[in-house]
């Protein structure tokens, strides 16, 4: 009886665009020059939104937020290679996708200042609402997936997480049932390094986040996650693959450089040194960099796209700020369909 | 057609499916062997596409058909024993409930959770448990708990087209344990409806599930006119019958298998206080599991409500 190897496995990384704008052009996806300013407006809106919001939680406007500092290319990257038709399950930091699909802005801030309303025109984008428990809309995901499946629909469905989501069991149970039942499901992991205070070293003990995709019979790879080239490549080929009902993890390599939340102080648990590497590695100044090169970029262009969003942004927030408070009642009118003779009993007395 | 509890839930099943594309089946060994119960026996090999064996795995059953029903489908899952419906609690409470209050409407859960309940069976840890409590108090599920093959098939029915999450406990002691008259036509029971199993008018019995039968064996032969009501759905609860039929006969003694403390029998309690405390004659008696871990078969049956002390409550009710 020998024993020997039966198993062995490589995971890829991808990175196509270097820290000083430099694209590997045997590696580069093909993409016009209207998309590359696109996806780098995108990421602009996304980090001009972002500066907002904390501005407005600071300022008492809005409730607990959590920054994207950062992760633009990895959020814009990657749903930048996705259909209007294809459905995504994000977690509670993917302002840049929400942004990407048109959510309208008002409504996204309202919901951070604590508005339900805010969620209900999530559907209209394809998206599902933020989730709060860390880990759990995986599985939603592969459920949703699995229906456009069995009703022969042609999307796929994305859902983003960050690393400390691969600790929880539901991930390895929507992971399996991803790959068990040929669902077409992309699963984006935004490894930013830290969930909340814990590193990803002390998170998991896997070299990689993407490996854990072997154990369920699935394509894993490592990306760039600052890399936006990178990013839409990857999660392009994984388009293809759910279609084939082939599933994809994809562990988006990323610094989250801002608080978990406003309600956090990451000073107590990591460097300024270790903060100023990843300043380096800004995802928005390399797609700059790249862009100049190609004479896709000018001073005045870029004064214009703050001048743009900023004003964009600047009436959102009017807009989100004139919104009427809503009717005490709603607390009661969505437990389900219909109100139960208990719940029609509370509502007159909540009058 | 003459049939069991099993059989009542899967015509029930298999009407649905014939009628509606989108109802599926998922679950541990519910494709081709039936069921460990054998309650979706033959569903898969008449509707293959849409029964799904799982993997083993509670919270990702439930998971998925939250987002199966997110994108159109009607899952209707089951979760071999109650005992091993915990790993899914959070995505119940956490999500299927939520999820139309999170996006005002824009997103819905009709999803129904199929479980065995209870004791009485001589099983092992986990398979004897009475849990239903944890979702009666979750805003945003609602619970059924049928107590005969009749009602059991109308309820389901009703379970699968209504608009929310649905928990449908399935008594385990009664799957095979009589049979009655179950009309093969399509019917449907109204959930949120208690039905009156027999009318009184000295004391009332609130019961429900596998207790109801029991109930009728404790009261056979007794000198009292009694009436009983099988709340047939948990939540939302039908306080209308109890409350009515509590206020003329001012004598009540409620009856589950849940442990006592939080049990249902607490929540009809506080509601009769609330609505009519004054028409009481005496205070209200429970016969519950007691607040314990239920026994293993060696002491199963102490832990068991009883026809003994059903009798010993309705006589210190009626005597007081």
């Amino acid at each position: 009886m020998p024993k020997k190897i039966i198993q062995n496995f490589n995971i890829e990384f991808l990175s196509i665009l270097d820290e000083n704008g430099k694209a590997d052009s045997k590696l580069m996806p093909k993409l016009s020059n209207n998309d590359i300013k696109l996806m780098y407006e995108l990421m602009k809106k996304t980090r001009i939104f972002d500066e907002k919001a904390l501005k407005l939680q600071r300022e008492g406007r809005l409730g607990t937020y959590a920054s994207s500092l950062g992760q633009e290319a990895a959020q814009i990257g990657s749903a930048y290679a996705l259909d209007k038709e294809d459905f995504i399950f994000p977690s509670f930091r993917e302002q840049g996708v929400y942004l990407l699909r048109g959510m309208p802005i008002d409504q996204y801030l309202a919901y951070w200042r604590g508005d339900e309303r805010g969620m209900y025109s999530t559907k209209k984008v394809n998206m599902f609402t933020v989730t709060i428990p860390v880990g759990t809309h995986m599985l939603h995901a592969a459920g949703f997936g699995w229906a456009s499946k069995i009703k022969k629909e042609s999307r796929v469905v994305v859902t983003y997480f960050g690393d400390g989501a691969t600790s929880e069991g539901d991930f390895h149970e929507a992971m399996n049932f991803a790959s068990v039942f040929e669902i077409p499901l992309i699963f984006i992991c935004q490894n930013n390094q830290y969930a909340i205070s814990v590193p990803v070293s002390k998170q998991t003990k896997s070299a990689t986040i993407a490996q854990k995709a072997i154990a369920y019979g699935m394509y894993g790879i490592k990306v760039d996650g600052n890399d936006v080239f990178a990013m839409y490549k990857s999660t392009k080929e994984a388009v293809e693959r759910a279609k084939k009902g082939k599933p994809t993890l994809i562990e988006a390599f990323t610094y989250r450089r801002n608080d978990h939340t406003t309600s956090d102080d990451a000073k107590k648990y990591r460097n300024d040194k270790e903060l100023k590497q990843w300043d380096k590695k800004d995802p928005i100044e390399r797609l700059k960099k790249y862009m100049i090169t190609k004479k896709l970029w000018t001073k005045e262009y870029e004064e214009e796209l703050d001048r743009k969003f900023n004003d964009e942004m600047d009436e959102a927030i009017k807009k989100m700020e004139s919104i009427e408070d809503p009717k005490k009642e709603d607390i009661l009118n969505y437990v389900y369909a219909e109100l139960d003779e208990n719940l029609k009993e509370q509502k007159e007395e909540l009058k | 057609m003459k049939a069991n509890l099993v059989q009542a839930i899967n015509m029930a099943l298999n009407q649905e499916m014939s009628k509606d594309k989108s109802v599926i089946l998922l679950g541990e060994d519910i494709g081709i062997d039936g069921g460990v119960f054998r309650v979706t026996e033959g569903l898969y090999q008449k509707y293959k596409d849409r029964v799904f064996d799982t993997p083993l795995a509670e919270s990702g059953i439930v998971g998925t058909s939250i987002g199966l029903a997110l994108n159109g489908l009607k899952p209707v899952a089951e979760i071999q024993f109650e005992g091993f419906i915990m790993p899914a609690l959070d995505q119940l409470i956490s999500h299927a409930s939520r999820i139309r209050n999170r996006s005002r409407g824009a997103f819905s859960v009709p999803i129904v959770i199929r479980s065995p309940i209870g004791g009485g069976i001589h099983a092992l840890e986990h398979h004897s448990d009475s849990p239903e409590t944890y979702f009666v108090h979750t805003p945003g599920l609602k619970v059924v708990i049928p107590s005969r093959p009749y009602d059991a098939k109308g309820l389901l029915i009703s379970a699968i087209r209504d608009p929310d999450p649905v928990i449908f406990f399935e008594p385990k002691k009664i799957y095979r344990a009589f049979k009655e008259e179950v009309p093969e036509k399509e019917y449907t029971i109204p959930l949120g409806k208690a039905n009156i199993i027999q009318e009184g008018d000295d004391l009332t019995i609130i019961t429900y599930g596998s207790w109801v039968r029991e109930t009728l064996k404790a009261v056979e032969g007794l000198k009292y006119s009694i009436e009983i009501i099988d709340l047939r759905t948990l939540k939302p609860l039908d306080v209308k019958t109890i409350i009515d039929s509590v206020s003329r006969t001012g004598r009540c003694v409620i009856v589950h298998e849940a442990p006592k403390t939080l049990g249902l029998a607490a929540e009809i309690i506080a509601i009769i206080n609330e609505k009519a405390l004054l028409s009481l004659q005496a205070p209200i008696e429970r016969v519950t599991g007691y607040d314990t871990i239920v026994p293993l078969p060696k002491l199963e049956d102490y832990y068991m409500p009883n026809t003994e002390r059903i009798k010993k409550s309705i006589e210190k009710v009626m005597n007081f």
